[in-house]
């Protein structure tokens, strides 16, 4: 598959990237930020478009990677160029670039100063986001996740808000210490499994015992604190309060993706006896972070922070079910990815919709929005519903199938992890009440209800809210035959009743 | 197969419409919503019809979700049980469309309100309609949503949203035990489709579970009672059932019409709903039975003896609403889901119709609530009053009005029940008489006397009878709460339901003549209603001596037996505390501390190091001797 006789996964790498070089005789042009805007706006949509061919060329039925790629890039240590897909990391590309379009619009009015340098870092940013996504080389890989890591430094860093230093520092280090196990595990990897950095050539060996343990634990080190799991969260709501809109949006429903992907496309298939070993930590990690993530949500007076950390416990349940090695359980925190990709970015571009207006995230300082703004409002109430799983909502689909999942084998973890969706809608109700109901008492800042470019990044996550939670099987039927493909791999150390 | 679904359809594209277009209709979304629930509605009759004397009707629209063996279909299930539902929840939910035209006409948020009670009217019907345990769960948090947003249609009165919160919160809590019970009936039976489950349901009558894992490895319980008693969870929510019961009076807090349509005939009937559809999986658990009949027992005692003291004109009838709930849970309890159901819509039609009547009342008034500003309103109101007089015999069981055919078969078939069955009897026939005279209590106060309210009300009018589109309602619900029970008793709905029913064991023979409960069920009526006219019927000092005198009850009672404030001190304050105390001392204080020690640890680390750094090539000499002396000595030493 080919576009512009260019390969796909490489134009779509490529693109965004090669794209800013339009991008780049504007900055310190002033007046000409309306052209940037559109030509990123253009780009962005230009790249989502060609990523659905991505869906109407894959086959459905068939596990290993399509639309392959490879190339010799630095041969004395035998690191190639090669890229590839599955079910998995197709759905999770179109996730990011369906995002990226929503970003753009976002920061139209959000993002005043230098906003050409913002959006050519976006741009870098998307394409190393695809890459991390289709890299079927361990080096190259590693290259494109480190990649990221500095468009979303100079994000959060330039554009954020009064404490911006310290969480870009935080963020930056936090994620590159945790990178550094990463990269030993790389190395480690590529010694014991035959001299290869080809992903699908080191799931296919089979490694000692302690080897997997020691390599499991690195690779955990470098995805926990991506995911974020109990406790290295505590970079998330610093960085998201700081980051402006499409950088928390970015965030929070692309990059807190990869260290899932991480134990999905790694761990699991390259270390199955040590994933079984670990088992009984995931879990623990997973259901504090459940718990733990809701109850300091409900702490919270900063809708930012608010939000963040509902992401620890939305990604509580997201690596429960990876690790429950069964269709629900994997299907399950799957959907739960993209799911929260859509809810939580729609979240904070309702925020970000607040904060231009009012330029405040403080709980105490809304109320009555709803009669200033009812169409946004209504949006509001949508997606803290679609947050807290309501059924009919796409994100009951991925919890259920988790919990189901979940309570085949493991019930009493079911039953805790249950909790958390009471405890979701503990506060998501109490948010709403404060911002959207309750008097409006006009202040300094007038409340017009949304703009065509709100409208335009909303309603299409809405329609997937909606179209997700009632009718999900596309989606899953996406990803049956990777899954299936991927629970085999670890089958070598389940017992094989539970699998199905 | 068209018209059957269209009957879930049609209230749902006037959600739709109304919903999308809401701006474009001012305050014409009604020419929407009502004809098509109404449509609705005559398709429900016709579906009736259908299937009175021929097979169910069954079909799936579509696969909802499929993973591994785990698959689940969106489908229409049309048996008995559902198709009179299906009449009575359309019927109610078309006569407060219209009751709506008239008593919201005013308020700015008309045709949001209008796509709301579209929605919940569809999700109603999905409800009844589904053939399996997750869509039936889908439908059932979906009317919870509408009723959410319904509490908080006056949003920015704090009382409405708290209401609200507290109305979603605590049937989320229920839903909890709910869900649950959807995933061990999963992982027992390997499907949710309930005839599936109900063909295996042999197979599995002595599966065991360990409900508390490790810490009780010798007590295993059975699967069914606990799949049972989880699910029941759902129902003590949504039914408002002790201890989940708090939210239900709260929640009336919404416009009336809602009060009525889902806070009294529907929505709230959705967990004896439940537990009749799933009959079979209840009588496979003697335990889940006697826990179900004893809370419908409790929830109806205690509710009634709260009405007793209450002034809220709508908390009386939502308390009464509670009442009798339990008196539907305690029938299902004792394996009289028959006489349940035919409770469940005998009260659909005589609750809508007490909660709109009350409305008219609240309207005529101006917004007035409390029965002790009321008074002499039946000279005035010449078509409310009879009909909520009608509203509240039925309520009290005289008849020959609806009430009495069912409240007096689930009385007579608790009686039948052996000895525990009397006490749910007397139980049963003690709350009757609280009923009764809370329910006159409430005409009286109302109707009769001298008039205690001020003429001008912020409208400025004195009050009046409420216009055609409120009393036409009001006639046809008064109309059904006459002959519902006849009709019920006539054309035997109790073997209607047996069809998609099952009984848990034969029923043995009473020590009473039928004639003889009769007789004793009314009497407790009638007293209860003299009493009230001795108290309230006419000008008397008996109330206050009364509460003087009883004083510890009479405020037990005004104050709910303190149930809100013991959940406050029980689960809110605590929780919020240790959410706030968790977030300072732990996630900060020690977590990110810890983080932001490491990184401090690296800072002043190297400073510190970076002094060793002096250049100076007499400290490295200094350092290189030092060093070899110790390793020497080391080695010496060890060896």
């Amino acid at each position: 598959m080919t576009f512009l006789s260019v390969p796909i996964l490489t134009f779509l790498i490529f693109f965004p990237i090669l794209g800013t070089a339009i991008l780049f005789p504007f900055m310190k042009m002033p007046g000409s930020e309306k052209t940037v805007r559109w030509l990123a706006l253009a780009i962005t949509t230009v790249e989502f478009l060609v990523s659905l061919d991505l869906l109407l060329g894959m086959h459905q039925g068939m596990s290993g990677m399509q639309f392959s790629e490879d190339h010799a890039w630095i041969p004395f240590a035998n690191i190639r160029y090669s890229l590839g897909v599955d079910g998995i990391s197709i759905v999770l590309i179109i996730m990011t670039t369906l995002l990226m379009p929503m970003c753009v619009l976002t920061s139209w009015h959000g993002i005043k100063s230098r906003v050409a340098e913002f959006m050519i870092t976006m741009l870098v940013l998307e394409g190393a986001m695809v890459g991390v996504f289709s890299a079927m080389d361990f080096i190259l890989f590693y290259v494109f996740w480190e990649a990221m890591l500095i468009p979303m430094y100079l994000i959060i860093g330039v554009w954020g808000g009064p404490n911006r230093l310290y969480a870009t520092m935080k963020f930056f280090l936090y994620t590159l210490a945790g990178s550094l196990f990463l990269l030993i595990a790389i190395i480690a990897l590529y010694f014991e499994g035959g001299h290869t950095f080809n992903i699908v050539q080191l799931m296919g060996q089979h490694y000692g015992k302690t080897f997997q343990n020691l390599a499991f634990v690195a690779l955990f080190l470098a995805f926990a604190v991506k995911v974020p799991m109990f406790p290295f969260h505590t970079w998330l709501p610093d960085a998201h309060v700081e980051a402006p809109t499409a950088g928390s949006v970015i965030l929070a429903s692309i990059m807190l993706k990869m260290g899932a992907y991480g134990f999905l496309r790694f761990s699991l298939p390259m270390l199955p006896q040590a994933s079984q070993y670990f088992t009984t930590f995931i879990f623990t990690l997973s259901l504090i972070g459940i718990v733990w993530g809701a109850l300091m949500a409900l702490a919270q007076e900063d809708l930012k922070k608010l939000i963040a950390y509902s992401s620890v416990s939305h990604m509580g349940f997201v690596t429960l079910g990876i690790f429950v090695f069964n269709s629900q359980g994997i299907e399950g925190a799957l959907l739960q990815m993209v799911n929260h990709g859509v809810t939580t970015g729609a979240l904070f571009l309702c925020v970000g919709v607040l904060y231009d207006r009012t330029h405040t995230r403080q709980l105490g300082d809304y109320g009555g929005i709803a009669k200033a703004m009812p169409v946004f409002s209504t949006m509001l109430v949508i997606f803290s519903l679609s947050s807290l799983g309501l059924p009919g909502l796409n994100s009951f689909v991925g919890e259920f199938l988790v919990l189901l999942g979940t309570f085949r084998t493991h019930t009493a973890l079911a039953v805790i992890a249950a909790t958390g969706v009471v405890l979701a809608a503990l506060y998501m109700l109490y948010m709403l009440s404060r911002v959207v109901w309750g008097v409006y008492t006009p202040k300094s800042w007038a409340l017009p209800d949304m703009n065509r470019y709100e409208w335009a990044a909303l309603l299409p996550l809405l329609v997937l809210v909606v179209w997700i939670g009632v009718q999900p099987n596309p989606l899953l039927s996406l990803l049956h035959a990777s899954v299936t493909h991927l629970i085999g791999q670890v089958q070598g150390s389940v017992p094989i009743a539970s699998i199905r | 197969m068209l018209p059957y679904l269209l009957i879930p359809v049609l209230p749902f594209v006037g959600f739709l419409v109304v919903g999308m277009f809401w701006p474009y209709f001012r305050g014409k979304g009604h020419w929407i919503a009502v004809p098509l629930i109404f449509a609705s509605f005559f398709l429900s009759l016709k579906a009736f019809f259908d299937t009175l004397n021929g097979p169910s009707l069954h079909f799936v629209l579509y696969d909802w979700i499929h993973s591994g063996h785990f698959d689940v279909s969106i489908s229409i299930l049309i048996d008995h049980l559902t198709a009179i539902m299906l009449v009575m929840v359309t019927a109610v939910s078309a006569l407060t469309h219209l009751y709506t035209v008239g008593y919201m006409k005013d308020d700015s948020g008309y045709d949001r309100f209008f796509a709301y009670i579209s929605l919940f009217t569809f999700s109603m019907i999905m409800l009844l309609m589904s053939d399996n345990l997750l869509e039936l769960f889908i439908f059932w948090e979906a009317v919870g949503f509408c009723s959410y947003v319904l509490i908080a249609h006056w949003y920015e009165r704090k009382p409405s949203w708290v209401a609200a919160n507290k109305a979603f919160i605590m049937n989320r809590v229920g839903d909890f035990g709910f869900l649950l019970g959807i995933l061990l009936t999963y992982t027992t039976f390997g499907t949710l489709t309930y005839s599936e489950i109900f063909a295996k349901l042999p197979q599995h009558l002595h599966d065991t579970i360990r409900v508390l894992g490790a810490f009780n490895g010798l007590h295993a319980s059975s699967v069914i009672t606990v799949i049972a008693l989880l699910l029941f969870v759902g129902a003590v929510g949504k039914s408002a059932q002790i201890p989940l019961h708090p939210w239900l009076p709260d929640a009336m807090e919404g416009p009336t019409p809602i009060s009525a349509l889902i806070h009294a005939a529907t929505m709230v009937t959705a967990g004896i709903f439940m537990i009749a559809r799933l009959s079979p999986i209840y009588n496979a658990s003697p335990t889940a039975l006697s826990v179900v009949a004893w809370t419908g027992a409790l929830t109806a005692f205690v509710a009634a003896t709260i009405a007793l003291t209450q002034r809220d004109i709508k908390k009386i009838v939502a308390y009464s609403t509670m009442s009798q709930l339990g008196y539907m849970v305690m029938a299902c309890g004792i394996g009289a889901y028959g006489a349940g159901i035919f409770h469940l819509l005998t009260h659909g039609f005589f609750k809508g119709l007490l909660f709109l009547a009350a409305g008219s009342v609240i309207h005529a008034l101006a917004g007035e609530q409390d029965v002790f500003r009321m008074g002499g309103l039946g000279k005035i109101m010449k078509i409310t009053f009879p009909t909520m007089l009608i509203g509240s015999l039925a309520l009290s069981g005289i008849p020959p009005f609806a009430g009495f055919y069912s409240k007096d078969l689930i009385l007579s078939m608790a009686f039948q029940d052996g000895m525990i069955g009397h006490v749910f009897w007397v139980i049963g026939v003690a709350t009757a008489l609280m009923t009764a005279f809370y329910s006159f209590r409430l005409i009286f106060m109302v109707f009769s006397g001298k008039e205690r309210f001020s003429h001008d009300g912020h409208h400025g009018h004195a009050p009046h009878e409420s216009p055609v589109v409120i009393t036409i309602p009001l006639l046809c619900l008064a109309a059904l709460a006459v002959v519902a029970g006849w009709l019920g008793e006539r054309y035997d709905i109790i073997g209607y339901l047996a069809q998609d029913m099952t009984i848990p064991h034969a029923v043995g023979k009473p020590e009473l003549s039928e004639s003889a409960l009769k007789t004793i069920s009314v009497m407790a009526g009638v007293v209860g209603i003299l009493i009230a006219f001795v108290m309230y019927g006419r000008p008397s000092e008996l109330p206050q001596i009364l509460a003087r005198m009883f004083q510890p009850l009479f405020r037990f009672s005004q104050n709910k037996w303190y149930f809100d404030e013991l959940y406050d001190l029980v689960f809110v304050r605590p929780t919020i505390f240790l959410s706030r105390l968790l977030w300072v001392e732990v996630d900060k204080g020690v977590i990110d501390t810890a983080v932001n020690g490491v990184a401090s640890f690296c800072r002043f680390g190297g400073a510190a190091m970076r002094r060793i750094q002096t250049g100076q090539i007499q400290n490295y000499a200094l350092v290189m001797a030092l060093g070899l002396f110790g390793m020497v000595s080391l080695y010496l030493l060890i060896k």
